[in-house]
């Protein structure tokens, strides 16, 4: 039983996921890709900017904030680490 | 054309490639002794920086690529690293590895040994791994990766002759390397079996077949110029891969994926296997200390208040600290100025002749060495300090949101931190955002950031009519006027750039990611130098180079009479009747348009004509600076509207020389001429009528 895939913005903060889709496109996919973005990979949402967006994720060792916009190009499933 | 950059034609060329934050500035600066700036976010190197060194009797030419995730030319910086290892010619590339966040730096590694096998591996703040608890096996590194690996700790210079033995050998051909290939899936590995042999037949081996047939197959258009370029003919038109090409690319298609996502995938996968084989994390949370220091430093209640009093406590300590050296400097000038004075009276010089050199030339100087290098000397070793330790990509994740919103891009905020220093260079670095719109958002907007050349006159303002008041919280009370026009400047950004977004320059904000490195010990003897000659004597040398003919002018437009009065008077009177309504006067406007070179000089222009009109004050104290103003007809208000006018008002010369050059366009330079003249104008009207109406002046 799999829970269904919800965009990596919507991940609460301290969770992990890990990436079943990449929907960005051209420019915005390729710079997700170079980070470390693919399928796969469990991502932890680490925390969100005192104003609000963005929030910064622990990837592969690096922490990378994104936008909501970004992030919501990314599909996670709920994982326990 | 990629120019290949050697310095002489026996110099052995080495290309410096390596992810953001990897401390790959440092290393040119050991290798080369040049300084350089090392910075904290991507795009720094915008511009490659190169220098010498000699390692057993070879002279080497290092050339500081920028640094990048990746070589598949998302932006300018990494096409210009990838046409630089590829057609560049270097005799051997570093590509520097920060062994904290390893695998992510695999990635590119991984890339360049696919161009080139003339590399060398620098694993590099080894020492900063191991108190994270993250221990690297550079044998095993090397021994999957095929090329010599080095563990280097840059800052304390440790691996660095190894580090050059290592390119000595590469590049003179003395070691077999044997570079690890990445291996693709099947479809796109036919695929490549297919292109390669023709490819390699038409470039001759002058550059890896295989990594041309993969950049054929996944399209890679950003490329073909510099190849062409550089093969001397154009590879794709010649016909000759058209049929291999067509059989080639239908192989992948039957395999449905996107071709450039399979490649990644490829890549970042083999540098995670990598990783997991060559370095061992002994604890899970190696970077604890970094999430507690982030979890206060970037905390939803504490985030923006610390980042306000920070600034606030640098602004104090420089304000605080500046006042002694400032009167001890002015007393040693006028000490000096005496005995200037007398010796061109035993010399018998005209009278013009002194006046010109000492009352205009050499005071003019005096004053802004004596009101400028304080502060400097204090402000920026403190600026570089949080700059130095990994801060500013937290300001600007704090304050994201509000940039968004305004619809301008994220990395704006670290184009504003540069402009703290020097608008130009803010203007210059406004290069790291890729979207055409959002930069020039950037470039119009930065002036609303003080630069270090109207610092000086904003504390010599607040210390002069905040600070000198009595009461032990004068010094707290300037510190946080300036911290007011800081955040106000902040503000007016956000709201111009909206403003923009909304007419001129419509559009969304365009896609942005952030890395939040990790924090790193200052170091604090080379924060000290470093800001000190590259910043303060850099700035104060401009202010010198322009101050002196300034001064030469205002002596000769004080002494100069037409009609009873001098051509400064008559100048200062035609503003006079439009700086009042800004709640100016005449000479401050004039000392605005005089200090069009550099922003620097207006206060020493406004002192030199008020005391051209008769009040021969010796300057030096605050205290005697005061009471000039005040003799001159200031008030509460019209230091106010000085300091709003510092804060708006059109670029300098060199800014708007950079905007012009950056931008290549009259229009916009025009533009970001016009909006902060124009807001300036707007905000002292403003003031100078309510306080009026409000019968506050």
């Amino acid at each position: 039983m799999k829970e269904k895939p919800i965009p990596l913005h919507m991940l609460s903060i301290g969770s992990f996921g890990r990436i079943t889709e990449l929907t960005a496109h051209n420019n915005s996919r390729r710079r997700m890709l170079d980070l470390g973005f693919i399928n796969n990979t469990v991502v932890e949402a680490l925390r969100r900017s005192p104003s609000g967006d963005p929030t910064a994720y622990q990837i592969r060792g690096v922490v990378i904030a994104l936008r909501s916009e970004e992030a919501s190009n990314i599909l996670v499933e709920n994982v326990l680490v | 054309m990629v120019p290949t950059h050697q310095s002489s034609p026996h110099d052995l060329v080495i290309a410096l490639a390596g992810n953001p934050n990897t401390g790959k500035s440092t290393i040119f600066n050991s290798l080369t002794g040049l300084k350089q700036h090392t910075g904290n976010w991507p795009g720094k190197t915008v511009i490659n920086a190169r220098g010498r060194f000699r390692h057993q009797d070879k002279n080497f030419t290092l050339i500081d690529l920028p640094g990048t995730y990746s070589l598949f030319a998302s932006s300018v910086e990494e096409e210009a690293a990838r046409d630089f290892i590829c057609f560049g010619q270097p005799h051997a590339t570093v590509v520097v590895l920060d062994a904290t966040c390893l695998e992510r730096n695999l990635n590119l590694a991984l890339q360049i040994i696919e161009i080139t096998n003339k590399v060398v591996i620098c694993v590099n703040l080894i020492d900063e791994a191991k108190r994270k608890n993250i221990s690297v096996d550079l044998a095993k590194l090397s021994g999957i990766l095929g090329v010599p690996v080095v563990g280097t700790n840059a800052r304390d210079g440790a691996g660095l002759v190894e580090l050059k033995d290592a390119l000595l050998k590469v590049a003179a051909g003395d070691i077999a390397v044997t570079p690890l290939k990445v291996t693709y899936d099947n479809n796109i590995e036919k695929a490549v079996e297919l292109l390669e042999p023709a490819v390699g037949k038409l470039t001759g081996g002058r550059i890896s077949a295989r990594w041309i047939s993969l950049r054929l197959l996944d399209g890679d258009k950003s490329l073909w110029e510099a190849l062409n370029h550089y093969l001397g003919f154009d590879l794709i038109k010649s016909g000759e891969l058209d049929d291999l090409l067509y059989a080639a690319k239908n192989l992948i298609h039957s395999a449905d994926n996107d071709i450039r996502d399979v490649m990644v995938e490829s890549i970042v996968n083999l540098a995670e296997n990598t990783f997991f084989e060559s370095a061992a994390c002994q604890t899970k949370q190696h970077n604890a200390l970094d999430r507690k220091l982030d979890s206060v430093l970037t905390s939803k209640s504490l985030g923006i208040p610390i980042m306000l009093a920070l600034l606030g406590v640098i602004f104090w300590i420089t304000i605080k600290g500046a006042n002694i050296p400032s009167s001890a400097l002015a007393s040693g000038f006028d000490y000096l100025e005496n005995l200037l004075a007398g010796w061109f009276m035993s010399w018998n010089s005209p009278a013009w002749l002194q006046g010109i050199l000492v009352q205009g030339v050499y005071k003019t100087l005096a004053w802004v060495v004596s009101v400028m290098l304080p502060p400097m000397a204090i402000f920026f070793p403190l600026f570089t300090l949080l700059e130095d330790l990994g801060y500013l990509p937290r300001v600007a994740f704090n304050l994201d949101n509000f940039f968004k919103k305004a619809c301008a891009h994220g990395k704006q905020v670290l184009t504003m931190c540069m402009g703290f220093g020097c608008n130009a260079a803010g203007i210059t670095v406004c290069r790291i955002i890729d979207s055409p719109r959002e930069r020039l958002i950037a470039t119009i907007t930065n002036n609303f950031v003080p630069c270090n050349g109207r610092f000086p006159t904003l504390i010599a303002i607040t210390s002069v009519f905040i600070a000198c008041n009595t009461g032990a919280f004068a010094s707290i009370g300037a510190a946080l006027s300036i911290l007011a026009v800081v955040v106000l400047g902040a503000a007016l950004t956000l709201l111009i750039s909206r403003l923009l977004s909304k007419t001129i320059l419509k559009g969304l904000p365009s896609s942005f990611t952030l890395e939040l490195p990790p924090y790193r010990k200052p170091q604090i003897g080379r924060v000290i130098v470093r800001s000190i000659f590259d910043r303060t004597l850099f700035v104060l040398a401009r202010a010198v180079s322009v101050a002196a003919p300034a001064g030469a002018v205002i002596w000769l437009m004080a002494n100069i009479t037409i009609g009873g009065a001098s051509i400064l008077n008559h100048c200062a009177g035609f503003l006079d009747p439009f700086a009042r309504l800004l709640g100016l006067d005449g000479f401050i406007l004039m000392a605005f348009i005089l200090g069009l070179p550099a922003n620097e000089i207006v206060i020493p222009i406004l002192i030199m004509s008020y005391m051209s009109k008769g009040a021969m004050l010796e300057p030096g104290s605050l205290e005697a600076m005061r009471q000039l103003f005040i003799d001159n007809g200031w008030t509460w208000l019209t230091a106010v509207c000085t300091m709003l006018f510092v804060l708006n008002h059109w670029p300098c010369a060199t800014t708007l020389l950079t905007i012009w050059k950056e931008t290549q366009s009259l229009k916009w330079t025009l533009i970001s001429f016009l909006v902060p003249t124009i807001t300036g104008i707007v905000i002292c009207f403003t003031v100078t009528q309510l306080a009026g109406l409000l019968g506050l002046a």
